[in-house]
């Protein structure tokens, strides 16, 4: 068996490899920049590099979600000493001209230059996405010389299972899945479980449209999730994991299929982990393109190679899961958030956010919005901060509508709540939920009827088809929907709606059922007017 | 192909390329994963995702090799094949333009691209044109949101996209669209 890692010899190569050249040129190669264009950057800029000899003054270093997709592709020139200066919408020629400019005349291109000084960056506090845009997602190496693994190292060698669960406590950090349960509860109940094998299962399942923030851990910080998962399957007695990742998720399968391999290698995973006696063995398990798999029944399901059809809970997984054994199931953002607990304490993170909600959220914003893109803000920021001092407000002399959160499981919030801070009480206060992250503004423009109409499409397709009430229901509650939207709705269509919104909600088997009614019954309680407009049009026409 | 030529084929997982029982050297692709996951009846999903990559889409002929090899019931395996989206059983065409129609793509005008490229090319959304030369399908949220709307044409994704400039493309690669 190989020598474990020397966490802090690599980490020492590590920092010394920085100040081996004068530049380094960090590019963004996350998929959002990827897609527009980045690829061919990074390969301009290194073909660059090697045919003019530029080796020993620059370095290029392909990095993670550097968060302003709407501005990519992004790149950074980071002089040996400090110095950095971002560039936004960057080409093949422009990244060739900044790096000759930089290292040859000193001299930044303003006109391109992106500015790091605006609430974007500046009202943003990164824990879980800390590492993007600054480590190489496909190096350990990298990883390793920003703290990685040395959560794991301290949780092995200087803490007891018990203490990681009390320190995650302490923390009191909720399930960022969209429910949020307290997660030292779950991890306790795992724990306290009978029998020797025990699963946590990663739940990289992000099927709501408009998220995208655990597929950017995934393929941007790897090891982070590792590490995570390592600590919760050490403070809960579990010897083997899954990270159950969507199908449509190419390259976070890749990412994680090769950080997996080299932590084995690393004896960061396997058998003694760094020379203690703890062994935890991990695979990844790929979705197919079905969005129930995300509730955890039907996602242990699916690990086992069946239908993604959920059951009843009780027994909850941690009493009978996987192949019948107690099972753990935590969302990726929760579990990225483990190594920085461990790190720096549970009360370091319980400073952060609000009393009931704490630490930080990660945002994918997209939609009618200047500054689209992943964005982390401690829990309670003001919905108010968030459209208009990050996100830059609606662009093209637009007025702001609604924010959708909970993608089809949550709800529209009005103007009128613009103040509302953004945790899990009050969102579900106001007809909605925190959901897993997604959030789209939506400017004047958009007919609300038609909003809820795209959501119960959605969970008409993606219901499994188990029990009657989803089953059926959303496809009348559809039929509804489209007859309004149509303008041949009636009085009587909406009252059916409204009733079968409270029977789907009540009697469906699992959460994609109980919460489909939410986007028709949020728009109901905020817009109505425009729902009653559009069957006062055919009454009208007669 | 036979039953015993089926069973014989997933035994045989270690020959050489070149020499399948099946007569189509392509399972030896789907043997080697089965044979990665030790023959395993939970790794049927896997065994699926790698044999739709070898062949394209699942025919009635790889259910049921892919059944006997693990064991399990073709019923089973059909139900699992039919349940998830991700899995076709009819041949893709030429090309392929997938939009994605998650929320912030709906919200930019998604469902206009949609519609657009379903009535140039006689296409039903989720379907594959009758000549064979386009399959129109939508997805539900490729996860890059501040690029909508966002179309995949033959794997490029391209961001900010409108009917015109998508026609534009799918013209380009497969002509005609009236």
């Amino acid at each position: 068996m190989a020598a474990p890692i020397d966490l802090h010899e690599v980490s020492e190569r590590e920092r010394e490899a920085r100040f081996r050249t004068r530049w380094r040129v960090k590019a963004c190669g996350s998929t959002a920049c990827i897609s527009a264009g980045a690829g061919a950057v990074i390969n301009a800029v290194e073909d660059m590099v090697e045919r003019e000899d530029m080796q020993l003054e620059v370095q290029v270093i392909p990095t993670g979600c550097m968060g302003l997709c709407s501005a990519g592709p992004l790149m950074r020139m980071m002089r040996r000493g400090g110095q950095e200066t971002d560039y936004q919408k960057v080409t093949p020629e422009l990244s060739r001209e900044i790096v000759r400019s930089h290292v040859i005349n000193e001299e930044p291109l303003p006109e391109h230059q992106l500015d790091t000084g605006i609430p974007f960056f500046t009202s943003q506090e990164r824990i879980v996405l800390a590492n993007g845009g600054i480590i190489n997602p496909d190096r350990i190496e990298s990883y390793v010389a920003h703290g990685g693994y040395s959560a794991l190292e301290k949780a092995l060698t200087t803490m007891k299972p018990k203490a990681v669960i009390d320190e995650i406590r302490t923390a009191g950090i909720r399930g960022r899945g969209g429910a949020g349960y307290p997660v030292a509860s779950k991890w306790s109940l795992l724990s306290a479980a009978a029998g020797d094998t025990k699963y946590v299962v990663a739940n990289g399942d992000e099927g709501d449209p408009g998220a995208y923030m655990d597929r950017t851990i995934m393929e941007d910080d790897p090891h982070r999730l590792i590490e995570g998962i390592a600590i919760a399957a050490y403070a809960t007695g579990a010897s083997d994991a899954y990270i159950y990742v969507r199908a449509e998720y190419p390259r976070a399968i890749e990412r994680l299929d090769r950080a997996i391999r080299v932590a084995r290698r690393n004896r960061l995973l396997g058998r003694r982990i760094l020379d203690t006696k703890f062994s935890l063995n991990v695979e990844i398990r790929i979705g197919a393109g079905a969005f129930v798999c995300g509730e955890e029944t039907a996602l242990m399901a699916s690990i086992e190679g069946r239908r993604g059809t959920p059951r009843l809970r009780p027994p909850y997984p941690t009493d009978s899961g996987l192949w019948g054994h107690p099972t753990m199931i935590n969302n990726v953002e929760t579990l990225a958030n483990i190594a920085p607990i461990i790190n720096n304490g549970g009360e370091w993170f319980a400073s952060i956010g609000t009393a009931k909600s704490t630490g930080t959220k990660v945002f994918a914003l997209a939609g009618d919005i200047t500054n689209t893109g992943l964005i982390e803000v401690p829990m309670g920021t003001p919905l108010r901060d968030i459209v208009e001092k990050i996100g830059g407000g609606v662009p093209d002399g637009g007025t702001f509508k609604a924010a959708q959160t909970g993608g089809p499981s949550g709800g529209c919030i009005p103007s009128k709540f613009l103040d509302t801070p953004v945790d899990y009480e009050s969102l579900r206060e106001l007809g909605s939920i925190m959901g897993s992250g997604g959030l789209i503004v939506m400017d004047d423009s958009q007919s609300m009827p038609d909003v809820a109409k795209f959501f119960m499409e959605f969970s008409m397709d993606e219901s499994c088809g188990k029990c009657t009430p989803c089953r059926a229901g959303t496809v009348q509650m559809h039929n509804i929907l489209q007859r309004i939207v149509d303008g041949h709705g009636t009085r009587g269509d909406l009252r059916d709606l409204e009733h079968l919104c409270t029977v789907v909600r009540d009697t469906s088997l699992c959460g994609l059922g109980q919460a489909a009614p939410n986007p028709v019954l949020s728009t109901l309680q905020y817009f109505r007017s425009e729902y009653e407009a559009l069957l006062a049009k055919e009454v009208a026409h007669g | 192909m036979s039953d015993t030529t089926t069973r014989r084929a997933a035994e045989t997982s270690g020959r050489q390329q070149g020499d399948h029982p099946s007569g189509d050297n392509r399972f030896e692709l789907v043997d080697k994963q089965l044979k990665r996951g030790r023959y395993s009846q939970d790794q049927l999903i896997e065994t699926l995702h790698v044999a739709q990559d070898v062949f394209g889409n699942l025919s009635e002929d790889i259910l049921v090799y892919v059944a006997r090899a693990l064991r399990l019931p073709p019923s089973m395996v059909y139900g699992v094949a039919t349940f998830y989206e991700l899995f076709t059983f009819d041949p893709p065409g030429d090309h392929s333009c997938t939009v994605c129609t998650g929320t912030a793509c709906f919200v930019k005008g998604a469902d206009d691209i949609v519609q657009g490229v379903s009535e140039a090319y006689d296409v039903p959304a989720g379907e594959t044109a009758a000549d064979g030369s386009l399959t129109l399908k939508t997805a539900r949220c490729l996860g890059s949101c501040g690029l909508a709307p966002v179309v995949v044409f033959d794997g490029e994704v391209l961001s900010h996209q409108n009917t015109e400039s998508t026609l534009e493309l799918v013209a380009a690669a497969v002509g005609g669209g009236s």
